[in-house]
């Protein structure tokens, strides 16, 4: 326990250690989360008025950036899996930072539910004994399950390695593998839930279709190494920790695959949409071509779509063997993704609504800040954990000091 | 991960590579620290504005409906009527209307007859106490009229915002959708909290009181029923319709879902709904499903009975019908 107290001293201590430009970047993010608490706080007092959304579109920017982010956390899951189950040596070194990542990215995806709440003070309304949870009928009710419980295993895998790793001792695997291994199904189920959010709404066919799940996993596992493949080289850059280029060329691969399924899929859908239009075309419609002369996602689309063929063909050629053109192609698919599976999953759910109407939405300025303000925190929460891991990682923030750190009292710890 | 040899640990521990806290550190540390919190209290700034009593302690620590006592209850009833005089300088009086023994209410609108008047939608208003700018804002009333092109039932080509000289025209027709109060309900199915649910009598009700504001619902409904308030309802004082229910009219706070009743405040009360008395050709049916003798009994054992997206499988209990 001492020992422990001692732990997060010191972690307090490496927090607030560093170059001008580590102060830099934090102090930039913090001020960004700061003008989107503040956006935040406009909008608790005044209601949800101050978005975009309206009876018709009910849900907006919000809950597609939720939707995209819930993907993210689920591919930390495509670094365990050649790490554990494969038993690939060079996916230990990152696998942690996936376990991290997952971490900052489920808080953002809280962050955004929590924020399209039009009554935040009364969320605890959903915690079982206070509250009243509508489980299992509601499927809300099993993502906040699945969310939080996905989040409290990467928060133990990761917490623990990490403590072991400070104390330069062997990690006990019953205490961390059997959770590791319910992580990867927890991760698939996270996001598999989330589709059925949509997917179990009868009412809306843009949604109630059995290719979304699918297609959810499947540009999840093109977004999510994405960022991994640009973060893990910021972080061989900037920090003191080595990265080889083998994880970075297993990622790449995989995302090839996922996104060679991703456009199979998206070519699927748009078969059965535009083949033989029936009514339940119309969302479509308005998604690609527009109608009734509102065409507001259009130029969005083809962006994404755009942005989805040029990561395609970088990554299925060998241009993206090279790291520059790789990178290119990440930004291409996560850029692509993002947009096509926020703003062009979402909206055109509601658009045209249940009763034919068309009303568009377009985000207004105050929820972009809320927006910009999570995205910031996100990642000052994720800089924060990399700048507290790796030392311990490398070992320059241990237990005993004193100790030569290269002869450890047990073999070093391998995670 | 230490087999990467350049990732072999270091030799230097971290307190070496840094430096120890110092009295400057510690002073430049605490500078930026206050420069934290001022900012902190800079964004939060706006929270300032939130009116007194707005979210007192007894609305957080509020039960669900369905755990209230009576007790519980009627003290409620008076802090929102006391509520309601502070924010609007009106006092309801706010009753909680319970369903009565042996009827399920159901609904049957005349399609043939109807003639897109609009008069339904602003009586809701008028009986609801919703938000509205103007005299001309229904856009949260609880009843959309569409008007339809002949030949056809299709909602796509469907119109809501129709403005001709006058009603109707020759070559449409016209279809209000209200709550369709449905037996197999999307919308009660998917809340989180479970603030929204079938009464006994068929009613699909939402304690505004307990709604977190998802709008799950409103995604979750197939016949566009549900309204969010966006903000705090504006209402004019003469406007305020003071028979209120908990359930059903009392102006809703901010930030929660509201819809059609049926007027509950009313039908429970042996009165029809108001959109039903303001119809100026007798469109519409109300009554008891469960009374064999109601004309909503005679209606859907004789006429042509139109259910809205039926494929849906709502089994809804508002029913269209047609003239022979």
């Amino acid at each position: 326990m001492r020992d422990y107290l001692t732990f997060l001293l010191r972690v307090w201590r490496v927090s607030f250690q560093g170059s001008w430009k580590f102060y830099a970047w934090m102090t930039g993010l913090s001020v960004l989360s700061l003008i989107g608490l503040n956006a935040w706080a406009r909008q608790f007092v005044e209601g949800l008025q101050t978005t975009g959304m309206t009876n018709q579109v009910s849900w907006g920017a919000y809950i597609a950036n939720f939707t995209f982010l819930v993907g993210v956390a689920a591919a930390a899951v495509l670094l365990v899996i050649p790490a554990y189950i494969y038993k690939k040596e060079f996916m230990h070194e990152v696998v942690l930072f996936g376990e991290l990542m997952a971490i900052a990215v489920i808080v953002m995806c809280l962050l955004f539910v929590t924020v399209d709440l039009g009554h935040p003070d009364r969320f605890h309304h959903m915690i079982p004994p206070i509250g009243i949870f509508n489980f299992p009928g509601s499927i809300l009710s099993w993502d906040v399950i699945v969310l939080n419980g996905y989040l409290l295993l990467n928060l133990h895998i990761a917490g623990y390695l990490l403590y072991c790793r400070y104390h330069q001792r062997k990690p006990t695997k019953t205490f961390y593998i059997p959770f590791v291994f319910l992580s990867i199904a927890w991760a698939v189920s996270i996001h598999t839930v989330t589709a059925f959010l949509y997917v179990g709404l009868a009412g809306r066919s843009y949604w109630h279709h059995p290719l979304v799940p699918s297609r959810f996993l499947a540009s999840a596992f093109v977004a999510g190494p994405a960022l991994m493949i640009l973060t893990f080289q910021i972080i061989r850059r900037v920090t003191r920790y080595y990265i080889g280029d083998q994880p970075i060329f297993t990622l790449r691969m995989i995302m090839t695959v996922a996104m060679i399924i991703n456009m199979f899929l998206l070519g699927c859908e748009l078969f059965t949409e535009f083949y033989s239009p029936t009514e339940h075309a119309a969302a479509a419609h308005y998604l690609y071509f527009g109608l009734h002369g509102h065409r507001g996602l259009v130029p969005w689309i083809w962006t994404a779509i755009a942005l989805d063929f040029i990561g395609l063909t970088l990554l299925i050629t060998p241009l993206s063997r090279r790291i520059v053109w790789l990178n290119l192609a990440c930004v291409a698919c996560f850029i692509g993704i993002w947009t096509e599976k926020g703003m062009g999953l979402i909206i055109p759910g509601f658009v045209p609504s249940p009763l034919g109407q068309v009303v568009e939405y377009l985000p207004t300025l105050n929820e972009t800040l809320v927006c910009l303000g999570i995205w910031a925190f996100g990642t000052l929460l994720y800089s924060w954990m990399l700048h507290v891991a790796i030392p311990i990682m490398n070992g320059s923030l241990r237990a005993r000091p004193q100790l030569s750190p290269t002869e450890p009292e047990t073999a070093p710890a391998r995670f | 991960m230490s087999h990467e040899p350049r990732n072999e640990v270091s030799p230097k521990t971290i307190e070496q590579v840094y430096r120890p806290v110092t009295r400057r550190t510690f002073l430049k540390g605490a500078a930026a620290s206050m420069v934290g919190v001022a900012g902190l209290m800079a964004a939060l700034k706006p929270l300032l504005a939130l009116e007194q009593g707005e979210a007192t302690l007894d609305d957080l620590l509020q039960k669900h409906y369905r755990e209230l006592t009576p007790q519980e209850m009627q003290r409620i009833l008076q802090r929102l009527e006391d509520k309601c005089q502070r924010a609007y300088g009106v006092r309801p009086a706010i009753r909680d209307a319970r369903p009565l023994e042996g009827v399920e209410f159901g609904y049957a609108l005349n399609l043939t007859r109807c003639i897109g008047c609009r008069r339904c939608a602003h009586a809701c208003l008028k009986e609801n106490n919703q938000s509205r700018d103007d005299a001309n804002d229904i856009e949260m009333s609880y009843i959309r009229v569409l008007e339809m092109n002949k030949g056809a039932i299709n909602l796509e080509t469907s119109n809501v915002y129709y403005d001709p000289e006058q009603v109707p025209q020759k070559d449409k027709y016209y279809m209000p959708v209200q709550c369709h109060q449905c037996r197999q309900s999307p919308c009660t199915q998917v809340c989180p909290v479970q603030a929204t649910w079938q009464e006994p009598d068929g009613l699909v009700v939402v304690d505004y009181n307990w709604c977190i504001g998802c709008r799950y619902c409103m995604a979750a409904c197939p016949y566009e029923a549900r309204r969010f308030n966006y903000k705090r309802p504006t209402i004019v004082k003469d406007a305020i319709n003071p028979n209120q229910a908990y359930l059903s009219n009392r102006i809703r706070p901010k930030g929660v879902v509201e819809k059609c009743t049926f007027c509950l405040q009313r039908t429970r009360a042996g009165k029809y709904p108001a959109c039903l008395e303001v119809c100026p050709t007798g469109a519409r049916v109300f009554g008891n499903l469960l009374d064999p003798a109601s004309e909503i009994s005679y209606i859907l054992k004789n006429k042509r009975v139109y259910l809205l997206k039926e494929e849906v499988g709502t089994l809804p209990r508002f029913y269209y019908f047609f003239d022979q």
